[in-house]
């Protein structure tokens, strides 16, 4: 029922827009109240604070569902489920809960997550934005860069540097109003995909952050920034499994169609072998994920079954949307078609939330050190 | 008020039908939904009750179905009816249907009883009519919009030409057509786990009988190439229409 309701609604009202709101570079702000009011936006927060009380699992085949039609729809779904509500959730105070958790969980504002800097993106304890401890506040100054709905969200979980004498353990994590004084936006990226995400640098100049907006204990940031991104990890991966889906459907429905040599593209042993190869990897994907949410869901550790979804989900969408783009041809190179839109999508799921390159190092690392 | 909503349990409409030795649909793999026409009547009352403050005070959806219906009625809970009966016997047919329906709400009393015009499987259209019958309740059919005013009904229903306005005395029967309600609801996640908590209550089925039985079923012709004959060759026309179509 929590898939076929996703699916309803990005089959009804995320097809209506995509393209428009792809090409024009417009936020799906309307979709994303509706998703609000429908419970997607905070689904593994509890409903006494306004969350929808729902598992990993579920989470999966929502977040699977949505980007199957609009990644970018889905990577502002998962960015205000598994990096924002996530850590408030879990290490916030009952205040911070109250003021900031509710809303965004209630689905009447989104967050934006501010981890990664110009110099600071896979080494992400090279935090040079700094949040000075000045007795009863913090005073942050940095810059932060490619910030999912940086520009749209009202919250921000911000992480920057107290003492850098304690290297990473000096890290703070925040969360604060975007409006706050001293908060500034660089101009709109201009992606390869996902265009209908806002993305933005945020400057901060002497900003002062109260000392109750801090998550956890002092230094806890950089551990919090770390277990968030685990957790992301299922996030996007269910998004990258559902932009594969996507490519793989219009495949299909394509093969059936067109025609070559006397007969439809999917009765030539070359496309039907594609196909077949694409929906293989697209299961094995749905199971590494569905795995990682089920064992997330179980309290066990999972860490490596996460790195394993991201890694393999992201690595297949690519594969399977250029080999979309491959079967429709002429017609998959044409914006019209989605194929090539879910094609430049699919590559930003190699990159963000951990590179691909990074899954592998959790991966490995786990078992040589195990 | 109370509004009770008869509700169907059918195959998805992109379902590829299949009969088992031309004699029983073959139910294997199939998804089952709520009859899209029932499903607009529901939505229709979720508005009512949400646009005429207390005016509506409950709504409860009712199916004759086995157990296997019930993730079709946890559905109905879940984008908004207050609680649900489940009839336990199998559909036998649309006679078999309406006197469990009957039966049903001699004991239960509502004032509003909406059923969708046809159901998607069998598009019989029958069982409103029927339910009427038996309970000696007005009833009005092809229902494209329903409205609640001081406490009276307001109906409009599609006529040839035109559009009629109706009022009834309650209870009253709507059956219900396309247009009654525009786009039936996504459940939300909170009413997805608020539907586990509703009641779905099963009723016993009463003595009734089926007045038809379905003798075997047969799928349609393939559909055939079209066949382009010139516009000049009027005999070759006919030809086709006489011997090949044998329609003339």
């Amino acid at each position: 029922m929590i898939r076929q309701a996703a699916k309803d609604y990005a089959e009804r009202e995320l097809t209506k827009d995509v393209l428009e709101r792809y090409e024009k570079c417009e936020f799906p702000a309307h979709h994303i109240k509706e998703l609000g009011k429908l419970g997607f936006m905070g689904m593994m927060v509890g409903p006494e604070y306004n969350g929808s009380g729902m598992d990993a699992v579920s989470y999966v085949l929502a977040m699977s569902e949505i980007s199957k039609v609009d990644a970018s729809v889905g990577v502002v779904m998962s960015v205000n489920n598994s990096l924002v509500c996530y850590g408030l959730n879990k290490y916030g105070t009952e205040e911070q809960k109250e003021k900031y958790l509710k809303p965004l969980a209630g689905g009447e504002c989104h967050g934006a997550f501010l981890l990664s800097e110009p110099e600071a993106g896979s080494d992400a304890t090279m935090q040079r934005t700094t949040a000075e401890d000045k007795g009863d506040y913090y005073l942050v100054n940095g810059t932060k860069n490619w910030i999912t709905s940086g520009g749209t969200a009202s919250t921000y979980i911000l992480f920057a540097q107290t003492d850098p004498e304690k290297k990473h353990r000096g890290i703070n994590a925040f969360v604060i109003e975007k409006d706050t004084p001293g908060i500034s936006l660089g101009p709109h990226e201009n992606k390869m995909g996902m265009t209908s995400s806002d993305t933005h640098s945020v400057m901060f100049t002497d900003v002062k952050i109260p000392k109750k907006n801090r998550i956890g204990e002092d230094g806890f940031g950089f551990k919090l920034a770390m277990k968030t991104l685990d957790g992301g990890r299922i996030g996007i991966g269910a998004q990258a499994l559902g932009i594969a889906m996507g490519a793989l459907e219009k495949a299909i429905q394509y093969s059936k169609e067109r025609k070559a040599f006397g007969k439809e593209l999917c009765h030539h042993q070359a496309i039907a072998f594609k196909l077949a190869d694409m929906a293989v990897k697209i299961d094995a994907a749905r199971t590494f994920c569905l795995k990682a949410a089920w064992t997330y869901d179980q309290g066990l550790p999972y860490s490596v079954e996460s790195a394993m979804a991201k890694l393999y989900a992201a690595d297949i969408a690519m594969e399977v949307t250029t080999e979309a783009v491959q079967i429709h041809g002429g017609y998959g190179y044409v914006k019209e078609y989605h194929v090539e839109r879910m094609m430049r999508d699919a590559k930003l799921c190699q990159i963000y939330e951990g590179t691909s390159e990074i899954q592998k190092i959790v991966i490995s690392r786990a078992l040589i050190f195990d | 008020m109370k509004i009770l909503i008869c509700i169907s349990n059918v195959p998805d409409t992109t379902t590829k039908i299949k009969f088992a030795d031309n004699k029983s649909f073959d139910t294997t793999g199939v998804q089952w939904i709520i009859n899209p026409w029932d499903e607009l009547a529901l939505t229709r009352a979720l508005e009512l009750k949400e646009t005429t403050g207390d005016t509506v005070e409950k709504i409860s959806v009712v199916n004759v179905g086995l157990i296997d219906a019930e993730p079709t009625i946890r559905k109905a809970l879940a984008i908004g009816a207050d609680d649900a009966f489940r009839i336990d016997a199998e559909p036998k047919d649309a006679f078999f249907v309406a006197s469990q329906l009957a039966e049903f709400l001699k004991k239960e009393s509502y004032d509003i009883i909406m059923c969708g015009i046809e159901s998607s499987d069998y598009n019989g259209s029958l069982v409103g009519g029927m339910l009427s019958e038996l309970l000696d309740m007005p009833s009005i059919s092809s229902v494209s919009a329903l409205n609640i005013e001081g406490g009276n009904v307001k109906i409009n229903r599609e006529i040839d030409g035109g559009s009629e306005t109706l009022t009834s005395e309650l209870p009253f029967i709507a059956i219900v057509q396309k247009g009654i309600a525009i786009d039936p609801r996504i459940p939300s996640m909170r009413g997805i786990m608020m539907a586990r908590k509703k009641p779905l209550n099963v009723v016993e089925a009463v003595e009734s009988e089926a007045l038809t039985e379905y003798v075997s079923y047969e799928m349609p012709p393939p559909k055939a190439a079209c066949k382009m004959v010139d516009a000049e060759n009027v005999k070759e026309l006919i030809d086709l229409l006489h011997n090949e179509a044998k329609v003339i």
